[in-house]
């Protein structure tokens, strides 16, 4: 085992170094420089410039500039926002409990909605039960989640007005954020309707951001389960007069679900892009949105931090994933 | 001498065999049909819209659809803010988001496919250096990679392509690879390697036939999720830019007038919705005919 961690971990520093390469290079190849995108429209006279491109070390062979950015990143420096002059890394984590939040809530309603759902169509495969599951599932797989979340906003919070349109929580709440997670911090505040107002807010970019993956975890458990029905153990346990329902829930499911757990864990990608996406459509003040509002506000310390910041998390979200499922399949480890 | 003829069934052949086993997917059907109709109306955009895609008539500004109350025949899907008809500009956008698809594909397919078979074949060092790579791109959620890069290279439909294809070349590459490491060392290559054949033709004409259906089906996938990327990307107002008719970029356009005509808003999300659809329907078919795991007889 300690060498299948070592393996993966060893794995893992080429592509960090090749994507702290990608955001470090991404600022060069914009036209124009550093100094100049900061200055925008102002004039600047040739000495300043020089000036300035040496206060910031820009004048420098680039290997170095590059050894010097990594040795920043080693230590938790992820540059300053060009408009606000905050740290990235502060802004990131000020910011991804939204995101998580979010993120989280949206798996769980997946999870726990998907996988009843695709072993239901695999045991009843063929009806017409199974045709509508599946038939959902591929129309929510094939879903512009953009699209859909403008329509849950016409109808839930425009036509019968059950549910805000923008934000996390109503305006007339304040409280500490001890966590970061609105349902958590309401639940501390103790005031009266913080709690129910944060799950309002809530409830529609859930949906929106649970689609794809539920679709995914739907079809996947389907196609899983389908395979495992077929087995002779399965029906060893039939023959044994074991009830269906534990046939299914117990000796079938938690064969069928070593690959669905890969699939979970693959979604965080599919997660984060969608959120950029959800909270855009939501104003939800997370990260997605800001990587979106720094790019149309051209401040590209912030995106080249950003990144760097999203792909260092993903990467470590993959290597959990592939730590567990070497843990629950032994076969992956040799 | 009297002969004896014996009848045989002529065995079917591949085209025959594949369409046997596509058509028993009902919705594969369904879903061939509709692209059919859908590609058919792009083509012959020009014939089939009522209006210009472009033209604007300040008589009838968000004028609702014929149904609903005001509506009027000549504006089936009713007008936008500017009094476009609604139903000509998604008839366009149609050619937008098909070509969008078609570029997508041939470019990641063409490409992540030599750089697949050249890792799978050569192993080694190639193939270390060009999993790596994949594996940097795969570390980026797609559609942040591709607003970022859509970003430097400048808001347009060209690079929006450039971008989502990039994104979407780790799948092939990895498909590939996988599906010509199962082959190399099979008796069939071997024998070809023996009888002299050369490095090249081993690589393409021997190997690659046998990989092809895995990635038949995953070029169908990627057809649909470029077409869903692009859509975003002109949502987020990053890919083609007003006033194209491209369906993402109308959305993003009728964003402000959500809660006044829902008809500007509904129509351009359920050609997306329902083109996407028909694609991904396509697509389980050709799983369920190409897979020969999964045939049954």
């Amino acid at each position: 085992m300690l060498r299948f961690i070592l393996g993966r971990l060893a794995v893992l520093i080429p592509t960090f170094i090749g994507v702290s390469i990608i955001a470090f290079s991404f600022i060069r190849l914009l036209p124009g420089d550093p100094v100049m995108l900061m200055s925008g429209e102002r004039v600047m006279s040739p000495e300043r410039h020089a000036q300035l491109m040496a206060d910031l070390g820009l004048d420098r062979p680039v290997y170095i500039q590059y050894f010097d950015y990594l040795v920043n990143l080693l230590q938790g420096d992820f540059g300053s926002s060009i408009v606000t002059k905050r740290a990235v890394l502060g802004d990131f984590l000020q910011l991804f409990p939204a995101t998580l939040e979010l993120s989280l809530c949206a798996i769980l309603l997946a999870i726990f909605l998907g996988v009843p759902a695709g072993v239901l169509a695999a045991v009843k495969r063929g009806t017409w039960l199974d045709q509508t599951i599946m038939g959902s599932a591929l129309v929510g797989y094939s879903m512009p989640i953009f699209w859909w979340g403008l329509l849950l906003i016409i109808f839930f919070s425009g036509y019968l007005g059950w549910t805000p349109v923008s934000g996390r929580i109503s305006l007339m709440y304040f409280f500490p954020q001890v966590t970061g997670f609105m349902l958590i911090d309401s639940l501390i505040s103790g005031q009266a309707g913080a709690f129910k107002s944060a799950v309002s807010y809530l409830i529609l970019p859930t949906i929106v951001l649970a689609t794809i993956p539920l679709a995914v975890i739907a079809r996947q458990t389907r196609s899983a389960m389908l395979e495992v029905l077929g087995e002779d153990y399965v029906r060893t346990a039939r023959s044994k007069g074991l009830s269906p329902f534990r046939v299914i829930g117990v000796h079938a499911l938690r064969n069928a679900l070593i690959p669905v757990v890969t699939t979970i864990g693959l979604q965080v990608g599919v997660l984060l892009a969608g959120a950029i996406l959800t909270e855009t459509i939501f104003s939800w003040p997370g990260i997605g949105k800001w990587m979106v509002d720094s790019v149309f506000k051209r401040d590209y310390a912030v995106v080249q931090g950003g990144l760097m910041l999203i792909a260092a998390m993903i990467m470590v979200v993959n290597l959990t994933v592939d730590l567990l499922y070497g843990l629950i399949n032994p076969r992956i480890r040799h | 001498m009297a002969v004896a003829e014996i009848k045989t069934a002529t065995p079917p052949t591949g085209l025959s065999e594949f369409w046997f086993y596509f058509s028993r997917n009902k919705g594969a059907v369904i879903g061939l049909v509709l692209f059919v109709v859908i590609l058919f109306v792009a083509i012959f955009a020009g014939f089939v819209a009522p209006h210009s895609p472009s033209i604007q008539n300040r008589e009838v500004l968000l004028l609702p659809p014929v149904w609903a109350e005001g509506g009027r025949w000549s504006y089936f899907l009713g007008t936008d803010p500017v009094g476009r008809d609604i139903l000509s500009r998604l008839i366009y956008g149609a050619r937008f988001s098909l070509f969008i698809g078609l570029v997508v594909v041939s470019i990641s397919v063409v490409s992540g496919v030599l750089v697949g078979l050249i890792a799978g074949y050569f192993r080694g060092r190639v193939d270390m250096i060009i999993m790596r790579v994949m594996d940097i791109i795969l570390a980026f959620p797609s559609l942040l990679l591709a607003l970022v890069l859509v970003a430097v290279l400048g808001p347009g439909l060209l690079n929006a392509m450039i971008a989502i294809s990039l994104v979407n070349l780790p799948h092939f590459v990895r498909l590939t690879r996988a599906a010509v490491m199962a082959e190399r060392s099979k008796d069939y290559v071997v024998a070809s390697k023996v009888a002299g054949a050369g490095t090249l033709r081993l690589m393409f004409l021997t190997i690659l036939p046998n990989c092809l259906a895995p990635l038949i089906v995953q070029a169908t996938l990627a057809f649909s999720a470029a077409i869903l990327d692009a859509a975003a990307l002109g949502f987020l107002g990053m890919g083609a830019q007003p006033p194209t008719p491209e369906w993402g970029t109308m959305l993003a356009e009728a964003r402000e007038f959500i809660q006044r005509a829902w008809w500007v808003v509904t129509f351009p999300g359920l050609a997306i919705l329902v083109t996407v659809l028909a694609i991904n329907l396509m697509g389980d078919g050709l799983r369920d005919a190409l897979d020969p795991k999964l045939k049954r007889s």
